[in-house]
């Protein structure tokens, strides 16, 4: 285990040089050059014949009785071809299901019949003969509104008097839960030297994949098929969330996947309008596409992270954790997103609280509070940049309190290198990883970078300035042994795979699993190459198509490279014995005595014997009768994956400036230490990371979707809701530690989240820091401008502000619209 | 009701003469008309630039300009920017530092850069820094990569320009990779 860096540049396809593997190479993504060229295909690319436009009536009220709607005017707009309600198209709905007596199951309409939960559910679909005049058609579809009390907040949600977002419910709990009630907590806590409370809270994100959602339907009369293309990181959900909800059976429909313009758990369920348009497409028989436009994307697609935690966390006199009391309730909004309800927040968060600390005794509780706002996905990182938040605001709290630094604090309840494999008391294993190596190697990077000096120089020049650090794991991989625990009605976890060489030699991998940025087209095949002794250029991944992959559960939870390519590791074994055996037969050798490399088969220690493996491939299948009969016509294998999971980790390093006048916070240096175990492509891991941290930095600093108390939205634009810029970025330095995972295929673990995870702890704590001299520490994300001038008292623009132009234009238009939070 | 002119436009040195409603935007045009899918569009408001193409050489939104605007005008996309299936030493330099993934803002930047790279910067501003590349990437909006890969790729490639080597061959751009913000590799 040996920090390196990696060099992005200058790359070709070099196999990488420590080990003589194509994994660990920083291989060029085979994605790059179709999408550099302009001919990527997404969605909203896909164009056919006779194809109909849908777009969507839509809720503007929060909470309403629902009647009518009212079509008839939009069906006589030009070019209008039909409208459904939800009465036309039968009623349909999607039931996410958690089978726990403590969950409340609720159905979402796929169109709103006679009640509507927020602004912007639709409520009938338009589908005309150009996407202008279906939209112009649904503006005049007419409904009459009764309206009811709106539920906008989780507060307002709570009052005893509150109006219940669905009958039955109590208290708008979708589900409550209370985990791990360890019973010795309260002679804890009263024999405690140390009891500290720390509240947190998280605004509402959106995912903001830049592609919003999309999907073109058609049915196909051949095949008796209805044919999806869609948008999705889930196929096969997609085609089991559509069955179910139109009533016709998996096979008769097939869910392609083009290129996907991100994901981030936006894409990881399934959404009403698709549903509406595969109904559209079947009643029509003609093909129907729909595109999301940005606002229907900020308003009425899904959020996430709306979070509020009140911690209590008894410490000893030396600094030792020794019990935890969370009590954690997440603003889901009004529907349970299919297939992982609204309870994904709040099990991950009461689940995986404690991450990287030893925590002697806990509890926790924690709520799906049901709102009238849009519903909620699981958005990269699932409660987990709150909980790390939490849990690093702990640690820093303890430490003042103690008068101990914050990093010996955390040091002295790390889950150490001698106490894995580590089971906590949220009953998790936590396999082999490196939180203090990780600690102490970003803490001597941060000093000698001397990042004390430069925040000195930023204090001597008017600013504040100051470095915060976060340490956490992320838990990947999840097969279904894990994933059982949670007890959804479908319980994800394995994915499978198959490997078919063909007559020339080249390797096709078909997978369950389906990228949408992550690079799966070049580490898969590394992985594959690397196994069959062939490039990775004759290795091709067909990754989103329910037709050709066995059922798999797509990419999302850091969960592909170990899951997916573990299984098409599995199957290319079984290839690559297939193939020694083939050689063996034909060079009269024995197939133990047969290496794989450099495209070739070859007798060890026999320079002369050497038989290309598209040689092999040709005898498999147009001369299978020079083999014996079990080693004919076929050179593929499929094997499944289902692994208990792994935890990566990492500690992210920080070091801020912060304007008083303005309240402007600037990022002036970031650092991660990541731990993945075995690094597949180092420069795809970096990109992940850095990309990651900029969505971290986004939820610490801009993001926020905002209602108003009425439940309007707010932030319908990107005038209104900020994700970072480059501006308010900066170079992100990332080194790697390397402790393999036991319980992955390749010695893998998954790292697709741990960037956003981290980075709000990092800043937080960063801005803590450098305002600590001033007395003042927030607990909430995210930290505003306004935030920072109100809590300094310093509203007078003072300050010597040096901010570059775009990130001051944004801040100014971000201003006005702030006043609602 | 509907409004539709007929007009001249000339895409990546093509000419075509079309039939288009006025409230038709002009990336919609490009894309569905046309068939420029390469394309895209990520907000139609403006903010995001995933839709930037160049009109006339300069940088626009595609999606706030009506096609009809450009009618006479030469209109260049992501789909003019290779060489046949050669990249051009800006695409080059995208992959070769990691600054895509999704892909889907990627044309924007490549047209907003090759913008500011073949006419919108004056040549006696001297080699630009870090700092001036991430101010013109702050003009778009990429929700994968943080920004770093696209900063390092535009620098990488002005300073190439600049100094008035073209690269002798794909892949081959990165010994003089800047090393101030090259971060921690």
């Amino acid at each position: 285990m040996s920090p390196r860096g990696t060099t992005a540049a200058g790359r070709e396809a070099r196999l990488d040089s420590r080990s003589g593997r194509w994994i660990g190479a920083g291989l060029p993504r085979r994605e790059d050059r179709r999408m550099l060229l302009g001919r990527g295909v997404f969605a909203a690319d896909l164009s056919r014949p006779r194809m109909l436009h849908a777009a969507f009536a839509r809720s503007p009220l929060p909470a309403a009785r629902l009647t009518g709607p009212d079509t008839a005017a939009a069906r006589e707009m030009p070019g209008v071809v039909a409208a459904y309600t939800a009465r036309d198209l039968g009623e349909p709905y999607l039931l996410a299901v958690l089978e726990r007596p403590e969950f409340r199951p609720t159905r979402m309409p796929v169109l709103a019949g006679d009640e509507v939960r927020h602004v912007g559910e639709p409520i009938a679909i338009v589908l005309a003969d150009d996407p202008y005049r279906a939209q112009d058609a649904a503006e005049v579809v007419d409904a009459e509104w009764q309206p009811l009390d709106p539920v906008a907040s989780i507060e307002a949600a709570r009052e005893e008097s509150a109006r219940q977002v669905h009958p039955g419910l109590q208290g708008n709990c979708l589900v409550e839960l209370t985990m791990f009630d360890d019973e010795r907590l309260p002679g804890i806590f009263g024999n405690a030297g140390l009891v500290i409370e720390q509240d947190f809270s998280s605004a509402r994100v959106a995912a903001l994949p830049l592609e919003g959602r999309a999907c073109l339907a058609e049915w196909d009369e051949a095949d008796q098929q209805l044919v999806l293309h869609i948008s999705t990181q889930v196929p096969h959900q997609v085609r089991t969330g559509v069955a179910q909800a139109l009533e016709i059976p998996e096979h008769a429909i097939r869910v392609r996947v083009p290129d996907v313009g991100g994901g981030f758990g936006l894409k990881c369920v399934v959404g009403r309008e698709e549903v509406a348009v595969a109904a559209a497409a079947l009643r029509l028989r003609r093909p129907v596409r729909w595109v999301e436009d940005r606002q229907e994307n900020l308003t009425a697609s899904f959020h996430g992270h709306e979070q509020r935690y009140r911690v209590r966390a008894a410490f000893g006199d030396d600094g030792r954790l020794l019990g935890l009391d969370a009590d954690i309730d997440c603003d889901v909004g009004a529907y349970s997103a299919f297939p992982f309800t609204a309870a994904v927040e709040p099990l991950m968060a009461c689940s995986e609280l404690p991450g990287v600390y030893k925590v002697p005794a806990y509890r926790a509780r924690g709520r799906a509070i049901a709102t009238n706002k849009a519903p909620t996905a699981p958005y990269r990182g699932v409660s987990r940049p709150q909980l790390v938040a939490v849990m690093e605001l702990v640690m820093e709290q303890a430490a003042r309190k103690l008068d101990l630094s914050p990093l010996e604090v955390r040091r002295r309840n790390l889950i150490g290198p001698g106490d894995f494999p580590y089971t906590g008391p949220n009953a998790i294993t936590y396999d082999r990883g490196s939180y203090a190596e990780s600690l102490d190697l970003a803490e001597k990077l941060v000093t000698e970078a001397d990042w004390q000096s430069e925040a000195l120089s930023l204090q001597e020049a008017g600013l504040r300035a100051g470095v915060g650090y976060a340490c956490f794991s992320e838990r990947t991989a999840y097969g279904t042994p894990a994933m059982s625990l949670r007890r959804m009605g479908m319980t994800p976890g394995y994915d499978t795979a198959l490997v078919r060489m063909d007559p020339s030699g080249e390797v096709i991998v078909t997978t369950g699993t389906c990228g949408q940025g992550q690079g799966h087209e070049t580490t898969f095949a590394q992985i594959v190459a690397d196994r069959l002794g062939v490039h990775p250029d004759r290795v091709r991944l067909r990754q989103g198509d329910t037709d050709l992959a066995g059922y798999g559960w797509g990419t999302w939870g850091s969960r592909s490279i170990v899951i997916g390519g573990g299984a098409a590791r599995r199957a290319a074994d079984l290839v690559a014995e297939r193939l020694r055996r083939v050689a063996a037969h034909l060079m009269e050798a024995s197939p133990e005595d047969v290496e794989l490399s450099g495209g070739q088969a070859r007798i060890r220690g026999d320079e002369q014997s050497a038989i290309p493996v598209p040689d092999l491939a040709r005898v498999v299948y147009f001369q299978s009768h020079r083999l014996p009969e079990e080693l004919r016509y076929a050179l593929e294998a499929t094997q499944t994956f289902d692994p208990p999971g792994t935890f990566s980790n990492a500690c992210h390093a920080a070091l801020v400036a912060v304007d008083p006048g303005t309240g402007q916070v600037t990022l002036r240096r970031y650092l991660v230490v990541e731990d993945c175990g075995v690094v597949i492509n180092p420069v795809i891991v970096e990109g992940q990371v850095r990309g990651g941290v900029a969505q971290g930095v986004g939820a610490a600093l801009l993001e926020q979707v905002r209602y108003d108390a009425d439940g309007q939205p707010v932030s319908g634009t990107l005038l209104d809701y900020l994700p970072p810029t480059a501006a308010e970025l900066c170079p992100v330095q990332v080194f790697h530690l390397e402790t393999p995972s036991e319980f992955s295929e390749t010695g893998a673990k998954g790292m697709g989240e741990g960037g956003t995870i981290g980075a709000p702890a990092a800043v937080l704590n960063a801005i803590n820091a450098a305002l600590a001299a001033d007395g003042v520490s927030f607990c909430q994300i995210p930290v505003l401008p306004r935030d920072v001038v109100a809590a300094l008292g310093t509203g007078n623009g003072a300050g010597s502000y040096s901010g570059r132009g775009a990130g001051r234009a944004r801040d100014e238009r971000a201003s006005p619209r702030e006043a609602g939070r | 009701m509907t409004d539709v002119r007929q007009i001249r436009v000339t895409v990546n040195g093509a000419a075509h003469e079309l039939a288009v409603e006025s409230r038709r935007t002009l990336a919609d045009m490009l894309r569905h008309d046309l068939g420029y899918t390469g394309t895209h569009l990520g907000c139609e408001h403006g903010i995001c630039g995933a839709c930037t193409v160049l009109l006339d050489g300069q940088p626009v939104r595609s999606c706030l300009v009506f096609g009809v605007q450009a009618d006479g005008c030469l209109v260049s996309t992501v789909e003019g920017l290779a060489d046949g299936d050669e990249l051009s030493d800006l695409q080059q330099a995208f992959s070769d530092h990691h600054g895509l993934q999704c892909g889907f803002c990627t044309p924007g930047f490549l047209m907003l850069a090759e913008g500011y790279l073949s006419g919108g910067r004056p040549e006696d501003m001297g080699e630009p820094d870090e700092a001036e590349i991430r101010e013109l990437v702050a003009a778009n909006l990429c929700r994968c990569t943080g920004y770093q890969g696209i900063v390092e790729a535009v620098l990488t490639t002005a300073r190439r320009r600049l100094a008035g080597r073209r690269p002798s061959q794909p892949g081959r751009l990165a010994e003089d990779a800047p090393a101030e913000e090259a971060g921690g590799r």
